[in-house]
């Protein structure tokens, strides 16, 4: 018999498909469903952040780092302030470190939560997304109580915050914190563990240590791989080294090391940890003035910073170059997302189109945060 | 027992008619709590409260909005598609599930059509199905569409054997594949039901039943060929107004079929599960339809609680699982039958 004549199909995925988290558009080169290349297209949600930074004064930046990935505002904000204030060489007052760290923990655990309930929606688990999703809310509520918005915060100022915490602030979220080591209880029996769940992640989507290290992965895919990076005990900063915490890694104990599995299970082992340094913070926060004394017109010296910091997603960095004057002369963030896209390509290639969503799923970008 | 519509009308036009009228009533109204239960039920499932302002009654008008809303929709035909099989596709999809309804006894006195090949009738025309869905996949001309269609096509055709082979173990028990007569053999306390006879075989070949009958129905965790998160609707992708609405008519329809035949065969038909007590041509008719009615929940709390096979895994579950075990359970039952 003739050998058949097949040709592969080219297959776009996105900007509007359901699993695509947001605006990605991916050229799926496929075989049948065997995915021979894969190409990310980004930038539909380019909203140029870089450009408007340098139109405004450094203050007026910080709603704009806010929507850079809309799902970590305040890991966003934490870094820009940390990059103004170290421009600015000022100390802000201890009580504003802890609440930033306990803001910026509190919202690790709410991106994750959503990164693991989209996840679960893409590999067809309907349940644990809204599990998460009605945990995420408890936390939205504590943010909502702080500083008024539920998503967009423009809570951490340079030299300070924008709102003092509210009385019952403490109480509340010592609350979630002991409630919340029940949902993910929950979520690992439901999801994490489940047949189905571990069959269509373990061994898909592999991403060896050497492979991530070289294209400048971080956060939780880098530690998938079970590469031991984690900014907050590597590269301290803000008042990190005075807690206690572990730096999950990936261990491949469902298949091989490095795979959506271990990425997905970093995620959740990673909330666990956050808790933990929410519970040391919450005690210890010292009493003091949140709107530390800096002039309402910053003008920094001439110079240049980067400052990097943990964002739930990876390296969060900005590198901001002053003239002087009031305004930026230059602001460049270095997203985790866009890097993480590029993996997209090296990790997916020979799996199945099933396989594609649960790859993409598991490097959890925001295309916010992508685009900028 | 007489057919009821025979005994008074006769065997003329009108009681055909009637006939083959009476399900639909049945699969449009089944249809319309069904919907309203998966909405709530999911909803509780989740935390939620799901519709309650529609009708003001915990939102028990939300299906009935929703049919107007599909009836009001844009029938929209894209350019490119095929448009004899485009229109065509939905109608066949849901002929193949009505039809199977002509041969499920739903109680000792109605039943569509009472034929000896009951069983078998009803597993052939479930298969055009599989027709309709790859001609909706092939003149959409959408690429998701078509992958979608292949693999239902794959799929079902896949599951067919297993539930197949569970369905002709238990016909050798009861000895015929007259639906009707297997009923009757399950006659009596609920003790004589067929899932609980050849102790254990039956109640594998029930379990393999229902797991390929959930794959038939493209019901979670097998709903691969409209995995909404990788082929964004499959087959139906373009579909919109009542003909989107056929497609989802005749999915819930289907589970019903695939509920009630499990129905029939392991749990006793139309038979009460307390012997003579509640037994009858009208309480048969209740006992049948609420028997499905769980199981068709039990589709749902599966649905909405399970994540999703990938394609090949499918194939492992119905090849290399399923059938062989179905296969060995026939031999199974198939000498307990002869060696008694």
């Amino acid at each position: 018999m003739a050998e058949l004549h097949t040709e592969e199909m080219v297959l776009n995925m996105g900007p509007q498909h359901p699993s695509t988290h947001g605006v990605l558009r991916v050229e799926l080169v496929v075989d049948g469903e065997v995915v021979v290349d894969a190409i990310p297209h980004i930038g539909y949600l380019h909203r140029c952040f870089e450009k408007h930074a340098e139109a405004m004064n450094y203050q007026q930046v910080v709603p704009y780092c806010d929507r850079m990935d809309y799902v970590t505002s305040m890991n966003n904000d934490h870094a820009y302030v940390l990059a103004v204030e170290k421009l600015l060489n000022i100390q802000v007052p201890e009580r504003v470190e802890y609440i930033r760290v306990i803001m910026a923990e509190l919202q690790r655990i709410v991106s994750h939560l959503v990164a693991i309930g989209t996840y679960g929606l893409d590999i067809g688990a309907f349940t644990p997304f809204l599990y998460c999703f009605r945990d995420r809310e408890m936390v939205l509520d504590l943010f909502e109580t702080t500083c008024g918005a539920r998503l967009l915060y423009n809570y951490m100022w340079p030299g300070g915050l924008s709102h003092d915490i509210p009385a019952d602030f403490v109480e509340k979220t010592k609350i979630f914190v002991k409630q919340f080591p029940k949902t993910v209880k929950e979520l690992n029996d439901l999801l994490s563990y489940n047949e189905i769940f571990v069959k269509r992640t373990a061994n898909v989507g592999v991403l060896p240590a050497d492979v991530a290290i070289n294209y400048a992965a971080s956060g939780p895919v880098l530690r998938g791989s079970g590469v031991k990076w984690d900014l907050r005990k590597d590269a301290p900063y803000s008042v990190y080294p005075k807690f206690d915490f572990d730096v999950v890694v990936g261990t491949g104990e469902m298949g091989t090391l490095g795979d959506c599995w271990d990425r997905y299970m970093v995620r959740v082992r990673e909330m666990e940890q956050s808790l933990r340094i929410i519970e040391q913070a919450i005690d210890k926060i010292p009493e003091g003035n949140v709107q530390a004394a800096i002039p309402k017109r910053i003008r920094p010296p001439v110079g240049e910073v980067y400052v990097r910091s943990e964002a739930p997603r990876g390296e969060l960095g900005y590198y901001i170059i002053s003239d002087g004057s009031q305004n930026p002369f230059r602001v460049k963030g270095r997203a985790p997302s866009f890097v993480h896209i590029g993996l997209l390509p090296e990790i997916s290639r020979g799996y199945l189109i099933a396989d594609m969503i649960a790859i993409i799923g598991s490097i959890d970008i925001v295309l916010g945060d992508c685009d900028r | 027992m007489h057919n009821f519509i025979t005994y008074y009308l006769g065997t003329g036009v009108l009681s055909s008619l009637l006939s083959s009228l009476l399900p639909i009533l049945f699969v449009f109204g089944y249809a319309l709590v069904a919907m309203y239960l998966e909405l709530k039920i999911s909803a509780h499932m989740q935390d939620r409260l799901g519709p309650m302002r529609t009708g003001k009654w915990h939102g028990w008008a939300q299906p009935l909005a929703d049919v107007v809303k599909l009836l009001q929709k844009e029938d929209t035909i894209p350019t490119a598609a095929d448009k004899p099989l485009y229109i065509l596709a939905p109608l066949l999809v849901f002929m193949g599930s009505y039809a199977a309804y002509a041969a499920i006894p739903f109680s000792p006195a109605y039943i569509g059509a009472d034929i000896n090949l009951g069983v078998f009738y009803i597993i052939a025309v479930s298969a055009i199905v599989v027709l309709g869905i790859l001609m909706a996949g092939w003149s959409s001309d959408n690429k998701w569409s078509l992958l979608g269609a292949m693999r239902t096509a794959a799929q079902l055709v896949s599951y067919e054997i297993p539930s197949s082979l569970a369905v002709l173990s238990v016909v050798m028990v009861a000895g015929s594949l007259n639906l009707n007569d297997v009923c009757s053999a399950q006659t009596g306390w609920f003790w004589n039901w067929f899932i609980f006879g050849k102790f254990p075989f039956l109640f594998i070949t029930f379990v393999i039943y229902f797991i390929a009958s959930l794959a038939e129905t493209n019901r979670s965790p097998f709903d691969i060929p409209e995995a909404e998160s990788e082929l964004v609707a499959g087959y139906h992708t373009e579909y919109s107004g009542m003909r989107f609405a056929f497609f989802y008519l005749a999915e819930y329809a289907n589970m019903f079929t695939v509920a009630a035949i499990a129905a029939v065969l392991f749990f006793g038909g139309w038979n009460s599960p307390f012997g003579t007590f509640m037994s009858g041509p009208i309480w048969g008719a209740f006992w049948l339809i609420t028997k499905g009615m769980v199981l068709v929940l039990v589709q749902m709390w599966l649905r909405w609680t399970l994540p999703r096979f990938r394609v090949d895994q499918l194939m492992y579950l119905s090849w290399k699982i399923l059938t062989p075990f179905a296969l060995a359970d026939l031999v199974a039952v198939g000498l307990w039958t002869v060696l008694r």
